[in-house]
């Protein structure tokens, strides 16, 4: 009895050791999490870093070194996301030849989580994107494409949520008006559907009924179009809608020097960034929480 | 026991702090530069190496010599790269488009900036193609009736610059009136049909080109002109083109 007593309660103090020391974190000094969302957009097939003579990006770019800089920022903080925003393929002699295998192996071993797709990943045809996707280790996200009259049926998903230190990230993809940009022959059957409709109706899912902490857009729309207000940018999704915290643009070459914030239609910030193209930038985005209570009045501070 | 309703009161106590809400406080945002001060991931250096040197490789073997350097602004009306380019577009395209339909092509019209390098003399591989010709555009046939070719002739009489043809030939008066327009050496007949092939940037409304979307039928090759250039350096030795009398201003 007397061991057994000793026993129970030397395994309670550990525990309140262990638990003192949450304790400590979780009320005492408010422990924040630290979500760190890397992303690129219109890498077009760059896997080697620009040659040395090249009149505008010598020297830059390259894989490789993309690789390092992402391991390094994980080892600092390993609840970090890697996202694409499209236009994987197309732009060197390496898509031509082996028709995005390489884009999607590299991409596979730089652990990216998610990629949508972009026009120019349809550049040989959804059959020759479909052939690729073994290679892909990552999960595509397209809210307002609808395959499922076409071989990439099932293998798309509307959103993905991820869970990193306890906090939850919804991150749902749209994709820009194939008709007019890619040949039919090209794109098949694959149905465009409105994508502020459709991004209202993903910011609704994934905040309100799946009760995710963070809400991520990833867009091939393009940022802006001054000269036509008409066509569908990152911009007006941002305006048009609620609970989106980012959207990771694409397909306008973008170089964006600082995220940009926008008012959503509450009034409320979003942040729009896109990293230009070809692998030239890595953007970052840092998010951090705090589960002191006093703290939650001051609002959100952004630093860009 | 009274150890037990402790760890309870812990763990209860817990379980609360978990129902906090979290509370986004700070976001920051920038973008890295990715430059050669990064050091280089050596694994996958090692993966893409073999890649890199297959595609290097075969875009470096030679597969013709050019005899000089041809600039697509060399030439008024016409140019010899250009001329070049829509010949070859005819020789190669003109046999999948009869085994298909058993017609022949008539002429060809491609774009002046389509042409995005020069062709330098010497050897020429692929990756020469790959510099004259870097975007995936395929070749076309449109099915156009005599009225819209004469639309065409007239577009080129305005546009006064090298879109480069093959088998239409143009002449035109000091200012610029159009004095003959002919294809196979007749003169182009509004009601005759006729077989213009193109590239789908044109087609869909590239350069303005509006008379093309009064076609009737179109063939899509799916033939890229790119290979098409590779596939006919590979079949000739050399690269000779010259400035002719296709499209011409007699002063």
């Amino acid at each position: 009895m007397k061991r057994r007593n000793f026993i129970q309660q030397t395994a309670a103090t550990t525990a309140l050791v262990t638990l003192g020391g949450l304790g400590l974190q979780s009320f005492t000094t408010s422990r924040t999490k630290k979500i760190t969302i890397l992303h690129t957009n219109d890498v077009h097939s760059h896997i080697v870093p620009f040659s040395p003579n090249d009149g505008r990006n010598a020297n830059k770019g390259g894989v490789a070194r993309r690789a390092s800089l992402i391991e390094s920022i994980r080892t600092k903080n390993p609840n970090t996301l890697l996202l694409d925003a499209g236009d994987i393929f197309q732009g060197t002699p390496y898509f031509n030849y082996y028709g995005g295998e390489l884009e999607f192996k590299l991409m596979s071993m730089l652990k990216y989580d998610a990629a949508t797709i972009g026009n120019h990943d349809f550049d040989n045809g959804i059959d020759g994107l479909y052939a690729q996707l073994p290679h892909a280790k990552f999960d595509f996200v397209s809210a307002n494409y609808d395959f499922s009259n076409t071989v990439m049926d099932t293998h798309v998903k509307p959103y993905k949520i991820f869970k990193k230190d306890g906090i939850k990230i919804g991150v749902f993809g749209l994709g820009i008006e194939l008709n007019g940009l890619v040949g039919e022959n090209h794109y098949k059957e694959t149905k465009y559907l409105n994508p502020i409709e459709i991004a209202q109706d993903m910011s609704r899912i994934l905040k309100i009924e799946k009760q995710c902490d963070l809400v991520i857009c990833l867009s091939h729309l393009g940022y802006n179009y001054r000269n036509n207000p008409e066509i569908v940018s990152d911009l007006k999704i941002a305006k048009a809608t609620k609970d989106i915290d980012l959207i990771i643009g694409g397909h306008t070459h973008t170089f964006l020097r600082k995220p940009t914030i926008e008012k959503n239609i509450e009034g409320k910030n979003v942040l729009i960034n896109q990293v230009g193209c070809y692998g030239l930038y890595l953007g970052k985005i840092d998010f951090y929480f705090d589960s002191d209570k006093s703290k939650a009045a001051n609002g959100t501070s952004i630093i860009v | 026991m009274n150890c037990k309703y402790f760890m309870l009161g812990v763990l209860i106590c817990l379980f609360y702090s978990c129902k906090q809400e979290t509370h986004l406080s700070k976001i920051e945002g920038k973008r890295i530069e990715i430059t050669d001060t990064l050091e280089s991931n050596q694994a996958i250096e090692d993966y893409i190496k073999p890649y890199k040197e297959h595609v290097e490789k075969d875009l470096d073997s030679v597969l013709a010599y050019a005899v000089g350097t041809y600039s697509k602004n060399d030439g008024k009306l016409n140019t010899a790269i250009g001329n070049f380019m829509a010949d070859a577009v005819f020789e190669l395209s003109n046999p999948i488009f009869k085994s298909r339909t058993g017609k022949d092509i008539d002429m060809v019209l491609l774009n002046h900036g389509g042409i995005r390098s020069i062709m330098s003399k010497g050897n020429i591989t692929s990756r020469t193609a790959y510099k004259i010709m870097p975007f995936d555009n395929i070749v076309v046939v449109a099915e156009l009736k005599g009225t819209y070719v004469l639309e065409l002739v007239k577009y080129l009489q305005n546009a006064r610059r090298a879109h480069p043809i093959s088998k239409l030939n143009i002449k035109l008066g000091s200012n610029f009136e159009l004095i003959e327009a002919t294809i196979n050496n007749e003169p182009i007949d509004a009601n005759k049909t006729y077989y213009v092939a193109t590239n789908d940037y044109l087609i869909n409304g590239g350069d303005r080109m509006t008379f093309l979307k009064k076609r009737d039928s179109l063939y899509v090759l799916d033939y890229k002109i790119r290979n098409l250039l590779i596939d006919y350096f590979k079949k000739v030795d050399t690269i000779n083109p010259v400035i002719d009398d296709r499209f011409i201003q007699i002063k």
